[in-house]
């Protein structure tokens, strides 16, 4: 019949290709991992272009030349603190509020956190406001977008939670940065991110407020090896050294988008 | 007067739905390099569109004729039968995936994920999560695209019967609806909370769309999809398309979209088949049809075989597609998450399912030549 000889290609087409694939992955076996960074490399690095964007911070300068203040303020779900008695210093707060206090030494650097398991970023606007009475923050750092993936939250809901609270915090006179979800790669299958960290792009160009891409910035750890993230562990080590580098990461975003390299130079001569 | 159906397949629909299948199952496998060849990092449509586009198609041209032969009541019970077919489908890999995940619960533990963990929480109330997934509420990643097939073969007799009639007000009816989606925020609720993550509301208009053309209106349209004029936008459009979603993958591009511009387009809406979307698809179809006559040798050359006996067997092989997603990320997260590992399972996924689409073809020729043998 006609197709008989297709078949036959085909199927050694097949076979080939499964071959192909066996020797390739036995080849890779013997070649050592090459996605083990370098002894010298940081851990830590990330690329530019995940970390800077077009979004800026307008007003913190203001508050560190004047008052020699800059009150941060974290408003978000489980992943912004680490559980266990040392959690709060090592998670990427309290790793950022260090960062900026050596980096600024004559500035009054404070970095708090509201951050409570399972709230979507419409809970969390619900208590903004009395959030920022109580800490009249100059900059809040809003990590959100996890909860309302896992629970399916309607996508324009969130879209409109998150312009209302980026509202709320410019009408209290802070500087604001969006920070989206982490990267896991664990449960990638079963929480579906993509969507509603478009929606936090979106929101953040529209806004022009900095996007801290967490997700992105893991992704890439994880991918260059940096950090294995697949690791089952019940051991802290591997998270407080995520959060360090996330605490490093922010302060860089914050002296790029705020524009305070300039500062340092001018106070340290 | 009745629209002709034509009577012999069309090779490109089983060619570019099985395309199709392979690309959905690509990118289905999270953080995958080899997702980069597909159609979704090029332009705003993607794999999704083709696929129900082409299913459409593809009922309409069988179930037409059946509806034609054998009456509504014959036919009507043919297609809620497919839809049964599919559900069962879908609940069998709702199954599966409720198996990786318990697996998944018991064996990872980081202190870094705490939070991520609480999906897992469905899993200590199978009672609420299985009856919402019985009734196509809870739908977990990846698992949207059969559910929204359901839907539309479940309700596609009644726009059958009237395609058949009127196909111009069917078409109409279809657009109408999805109007009012957009300017209602109509969507079928979900579990545990928001809509539908591919509208049924809005992507009907599609699954119809291409039953129109299936039944004579593909032929209506011949003179505009031979038009320079047509093929010139269509191409422009297409440039447009690609020169953006560019912008959105090398992030120095970004600020080169003007932002008047950006405020119009974006959010690009998969739920509700954003407009652009379904432009996007449509000036592919058309530059397509355009390039690849019905009659194109190549159809019948053994190189695109593999891909048309895959979309021959969509529905298996989609099911399929899903569970090998589920199983390459198990074998990354596994065993490596890196690039050779990514390149083998898609590879190994791709011909698995060939040799699948092949199995089932050779098992459909054997039967019938029995049968027909017993016959005479």
């Amino acid at each position: 019949m006609r197709d008989v000889a297709g078949m036959r290609r085909m199927r050694a087409g097949i076979f080939g290709l499964v071959a192909g694939i066996v020797l390739a992955a036995a080849a890779h076996a013997q070649v050592p991992d090459a996605a083990v960074p370098l002894p010298e490399s940081d851990p830590c690095d990330v690329p530019g272009y995940l970390l800077f964007g077009e979004g800026t911070l307008d007003r913190i300068a203001k508050s560190i030349k004047e008052h020699k203040r800059l009150n941060i303020l974290v408003v978000g779900s489980g992943s912004s603190v680490l559980p266990g008695p040392e959690g709060v210093a090592r998670s990427y707060p309290g790793r950022l509020e260090d960062r900026l206090r050596q980096r600024f030494p004559q500035v009054a650097v404070k970095v708090g956190a509201v951050a409570k398991s399972r709230l979507t970023a419409g809970d969390m606007v619900e208590s903004l406001e009395r959030v920022l009475l109580e800490h009249k923050p100059d900059l809040v750092i809003w990590q959100t977008g996890t909860v309302d993936a896992m629970r399916g939250i309607d996508p324009e809901s969130f879209r409109v939670a998150l312009d209302e609270g980026v509202d709320l915090i410019e009408d209290s006179g802070a500087d604001v940065i969006l920070m989206n979800m982490q990267y896991s790669p664990r449960t990638e299958t079963m929480i579906s991110l993509g969507q509603y960290a478009d929606i936090m792009r979106v929101v953040a160009r529209d806004r022009g407020v900095p996007l801290f891409d967490r997700r992105e910035i893991m992704r890439h750890w994880n991918d260059n090896g940096n950090f294995d993230l697949n690791l089952g562990t019940r051991d802290l080590a591997v998270a407080f050294k995520v959060h360090e580098c996330l605490g490093r990461a922010l302060a860089s975003l914050i002296i790029e988008a705020a524009h305070l390299d300039e500062f340092k130079r001018g106070a340290t001569q | 007067m009745a629209p002709a159906i034509p009577t012999d397949r069309d090779l490109r629909l089983d060619l570019f739905r099985g395309l199709a299948l392979w690309l959905i199952y690509l990118d289905h496998i999270p953080s995958n390099i080899v997702a980069w060849v597909t159609i979704r990092n090029y332009g705003f449509s993607d794999a999704t569109e083709i696929f129900i586009f082409i299913s459409g198609f593809t009922a309409a041209f069988v179930y037409g004729r059946a509806m034609r032969d054998y009456g509504f009541v014959v036919s009507s019970a043919r297609i809620l039968k497919r839809a049964w077919q599919i559900y069962v489908a879908h609940i069998f890999l709702f199954v599966i995936y409720m198996g990786q995940i318990a697996y998944v619960a018991r064996g990872f533990q980081n202190p870094l994920y705490a939070e991520e963990m609480n999906i897992l929480e469905f899993l200590q109330q199978p009672d609420i999560t299985l009856v919402q997934a019985l009734l196509l509420k809870f739908k977990p990643v990846n698992m949207d695209v059969l559910p929204l097939y359901i839907v539309l073969m479940g309700l596609f007799p009644p726009v059958l019967w009237l395609l058949l009639r009127n196909g111009t007000l069917a078409l109409a009816l279809s657009a109408l609806l999805y109007a009012l989606t957009w300017e209602f925020g109509w969507n079928l609720p979900a579990y545990p909370g928001g809509g539908w993550f591919f509208n049924p509301l809005a992507w009907q208009l599609l699954f119809v769309f291409g039953a129109w053309c299936a039944l004579g209106g593909a032929d209506r349209l011949r003179w505009l999809l031979r038009s320079r004029v047509t093929l010139t936008i269509a191409a422009a459009y297409l440039v447009l398309a690609f020169f953006i979603t560019l912008t959105w993958h090398i992030p120095g591009l970004a600020p080169l979209v003007p932002k008047w511009l950006a405020e119009h387009i974006y959010p690009i809406d998969k739920t509700n088949l954003d407009v652009l979307r379904f432009a996007h698809f449509l000036a592919l179809a058309t530059l397509t049809v355009y390039f690849i006559p019905r009659d194109w040798p190549p159809l019948r050359s053994a190189w695109l075989r593999p891909a048309i006996l895959c979309g021959q067997h969509s529905l298996e092989i989609f099911c399929l597609g899903v569970f090998l997603a589920f199983a390459a990320h198990f074998a990354k997260v596994e065993v490596s998450p890196g690039i050779p590992m990514q390149v083998a399972v898609s590879i190994l996924g791709i011909a698995v399912m060939i040799a699948v689409a092949w199995l089932l073809t050779w098992y459909k020729g054997a039967t019938t030549r029995k049968a027909a043998m017993g016959a005479g």
